[in-house]
């Protein structure tokens, strides 16, 4: 279950929860920079450091989803600059594919982004952040988790289903 | 439940630091300490004002001996500050130092948020991420890299130069490779020095002739770095040898090829003196050139342009040292530790046309200025126009492709210095009136104000306001002035200046191929081109990649003093790993599970350094730990999840996002 949102201060708009994956040596170097340098941004995300956005498994980014995220951002070093010569490639190719997995899911696949940030681009950080943010919140919650609670109701109270099921 | 693996005698000590008012201002470091409290496993929850102080530390290493602990977690700064540091504190306590992690709640949380509530959400979600995370650290054993004692430094300037004599006085072999045919750098272009006015030669050419003789140091001029293969300690370098048509090991540099050269005056343009005088086909680029060898521009001599020269050089030419057939040579080698000293290019200030450089004959700029004074230069030091006249007057503009939002922003640091010396040495040869236009003057550093106060009294005046138009002065049919127009902000007046001559004070930038050096050394560079140290402070002349050293103005502009002091600290570094012998490595690397590796083969063609090979006889891929970098793209492309990467595991992966969504297990799918 998600962790109920409203809060001591009463009533609170919705936040989006977005679960960033971010390569040591680019993505995650601009956000530590974004801190030097005090630039402020949406406290949505919650960054996860990789060594390489090759390393990002597509199924961390379902799972994410799966889990109650409400958008995925990956962030890598740009084309050609890649610390492991061509990961993020890699995690292009997966991320295109991947797009299109989502979209099928029935998940918009504007709440999955790839970015190049290099490690001096630190105000980038901030305008994808936000960017991210803005974007997600106006697509509303995805709350997988609770769908899949109700679509578990739903096939336990169908019989029909449930011979389908045995078959 | 949430999931939690199924190790019970799990131990985890939770401990977030208030950094001071670092983080406490914005995060709620009491509730975090609460919340971590009450997590799974969790047997100890504190907080502390300096966790990386030595206190801070003992408290970890205390409460690992007194309560049995066996996972440390703490929320701090960035794992780049302080994870060696809490690592340590883990390991002299007794427990293996990777089961620990870390928290990044300062520079990725309070200084970059302003609601508290918000800040603290986003902490608590991130400590949990890690306190699930760190049940499935595993203990591991840092690699040991040998590190080959041979040293490359990569351009031949004061910082190059510098840096490779450290080494090589103490006995480290060193191979420094200049692009062009002499090293020396920008220094060697220099008249006179800012503040002390010693000669740049008289202090240069000594250390460029002990580089030439010392038995240490293999000196290749005329070439470039063409590839960079391996890793910290075992670098691979190619090195394109330009050919320079004369044999090196016969050239006595006697000069007397330049002498006979068919074109009996330079007709091309000269490099070393920018244009200011010409050379011929073969040459030297200066006087004290190292290694004293001729070079012959293929671009420009008759020989290779039609071949039909009468090659009045071979005829002169006692030792037989020509030779038109040369070919490039590429030279493998073998190095441990890089030192990049690539330095600076100077601002093109053609680039802003309203001060008509290029256009008007009188503009010149400072390096140009430096020629022309210099006593080896075009004009023999004579500070003369390029109609032969002597100016009376003078314009110095600051700032010339500096502090600019048009151009370039940063501050050269260097302009306001070496104009306040070029004013001065323009004074003392010409006795012309020198007028300095500035936006600040700025000259910090030992001597270096004292030095502009002692100018300003010699009568060099300075006007504070930057130059908005440099124009040809026509009034009364007059004379060929320039007339500088600008706001003296002082007054509040626009004021026009009518002089000889424009010096134009040019900033310094990255070197214009700075991308495609900074791609092939794999370093990082900021937006504009200077390459990044891995902490501006505390690492100043450390990249993010093990073993490559930065010096000089490739990191940013700055004077020959501290170039230098920059060029020995990089050569203390690559001392310190030499004479350490080897460096511990991150034990990143990945692994195949053999049972559960079906054979597919979709991770060798992945692999960018060809770790991964296929076991035939079993029908299992294999990684080479030696070659393995720890990127872990094979790991995320095997489909039966047979590859696992030590330090991002899967489930240490997974368990970070159940932690950062607060996700909870129901029962029946447990």
């Amino acid at each position: 279950m998600m962790e109920n949102k409203s809060n001591g201060n009463g009533q609170k708009e919705w936040q989006p929860k977005i679960v960033a994956f971010f390569c040591n040596w680019c993505t995650y170097t601009a956000a530590d920079s974004a801190g030097v340098s005090r630039i402020k941004y949406a406290p949505n995300i919650r960054i996860i450091r990789v060594m390489c956005s090759g390393r990002v498994d597509p199924q961390f980014i379902l799972d994410s989803f799966a889990k109650g995220a409400d958008g995925v951002l990956i962030g890598g070093c740009h084309p050609g600059d890649c610390h492991y010569q061509e990961g993020n490639y890699k995690c292009l190719r997966r991320f295109r594919l991947l797009q299109r997995v989502i979209n099928s899911f029935g998940i918009e696949p504007e709440r999955l982004r790839l970015e190049w940030i290099s490690a001096s681009e630190a105000d980038r950080v901030r305008v994808v952040v936000n960017e991210m943010v803005n974007q997600v919140k106006a697509l509303g919650p995805l709350a997988l988790p609770q769908k899949y609670e109700e679509l578990k109701k739903e096939i336990e109270h169908h019989p029909v289903t449930s011979e389908i099921k045995e078959e | 439940m949430t999931n939690q693996g199924n190790n019970k005698d799990i131990r985890i000590g939770f401990y977030i630091c208030h950094c001071g008012t670092n983080i406490a201002s914005t995060v709620d470091v009491q509730k975090v300490v609460e919340f971590a409290s009450k997590l799974p496993k969790v047997v100890v929850s504190r907080d502390y004002k300096y966790m990386c102080s030595d206190p801070g530390q003992e408290l970890i290493q205390k409460d690992i001996k007194e309560l049995g602990l066996n996972r440390i977690v703490v929320a701090a700064c960035s794992p780049f500050l302080h994870e060696k540091t809490f690592r340590n504190a883990s390991s002299q306590a007794g427990l293996n130092q990777f089961y620990f992690q870390m928290v990044n709640t300062r520079e990725q949380n309070s200084w970059v948020h302003l609601d508290p509530y918000a800040s603290t959400e986003k902490a608590i979600d991130l400590v949990r991420a890690a306190i699930y995370r760190v049940v499935y650290h595993k203990p591991l054993e840092q690699k040991r890299v040998p590190i080959h004692p041979d040293v490359l430094v990569v351009g031949g300037g004061i910082a190059g130069i510098h840096a490779a004599l450290t080494l090589a006085n103490a006995g480290k072999k060193v191979y420094l490779v200049e692009r062009e045919p002499s090293i020396g750098g920008h220094m060697a272009m220099f008249d006179k020095t800012f503040p002390t006015l010693d000669c740049a030669a008289c202090i240069l050419t000594p250390k460029m002739t002990a580089v030439k003789n010392h038995p240490n140091i293999t000196l290749w001029t005329y070439s470039e770095v063409i590839g960079v293969d391996g890793y910290v300690g075992n670098f691979k370098v190619k090195v394109r040898r330009k050919p320079r048509y004369i044999n090196e090991d016969l050239c006595i540099g006697c000069l007397d090829c330049i002498e006979a050269c068919v074109y009996k005056e330079g007709r091309f343009y000269d490099e070393f003196n920018l244009g200011l005088s010409k050379r011929k086909p073969v040459y030297i680029p200066f006087p004290q050139a190292v290694p004293l060898l001729v070079v012959i521009d293929p671009e420009t001599c008759i020989q290779f342009k039609s071949g039909k020269c009468k090659q009045t050089c071979v005829e002169v030419c006692e030792p037989n040292a020509i030779d038109f057939t040369q070919k490039e040579r590429i030279e493998e080698i073998e190095v441990g530790t890089i030192i990049i000293a690539t330095g600076f290019q100077t601002f093109d200030p053609k680039k802003i046309p309203y001060y008509g450089y290029g256009t008007y004959p009188n503009v010149y700029t400072a390096l140009e200025v430096e020629r022309l004074i210099n006593a080896s230069g075009p004009t023999q030091g004579q500070i003369v126009l390029r109609d032969g006249t002597r100016p009376k007057s003078i314009a110095i503009i600051h700032c010339v492709g500096s502090r600019d939002k048009n151009t370039n922003q940063w501050c050269s640091r260097v302009c306001c210095l070496y104009s306040i010396k070029l004013a001065h040495l323009l004074k003392e040869r010409t006795e012309a009136e020198i007028y300095n236009f500035y936006i600040d003057i700025r000259t910090p550093g030992k001597m270096m104000d004292e030095f502009f106060i002692r100018m300003k009294e010699e009568g060099i005046k300075f006007i504070r306001g930057r130059v908005a138009d440099i124009y040809p002065d026509t009034s009364n049919g007059c004379c060929g002035k320039l007339v500088v127009k600008a706001e003296d902000t002082l007054v509040g007046e626009i004021i026009k200046v009518p002089v000889d001559m424009v010096v134009l004070s040019i900033g310094l930038e990255p070197r214009a191929d700075a991308q495609e050096i900074r791609r092939m050394f794999n370093i990082t560079c900021s937006t504009e081109g200077f390459y990044i140290e891995r902490h501006p402070k505390l690492a100043p002349v450390n990249t993010f990649t093990d073993g490559i050293f930065l010096a000089g103005c490739c990191q940013g502009p700055k004077d020959i003093p501290d170039t230098v002091a920059q060029a020995g600290a990089a050569a203390a570094e690559a001392l310190t790993l030499i004479d350490t012998g080897y460096i511990e490595i991150e034990p990143n690397t990945a692994f195949v599970l053999e049972d559960d590796c079906s054979g597919c083969k979709s991770c060798i063609p992945l692999c960018p350094y060809t770790a991964i090979s296929f076991l035939e006889d079993k029908k299992k891929a294999f990684i080479n730990e030696v070659l393995c970098k720890g990127c872990g793209t094979c790991v995320a492309a095997c489909p039966s999840g047979s590859i696992v990467q030590n330090l991002f595991e899967d489930e240490e992966i997974f368990s970070e996002i159940v932690g950062v969504l607060n996700y909870t297990y129901h029962e029946e799918e447990v």
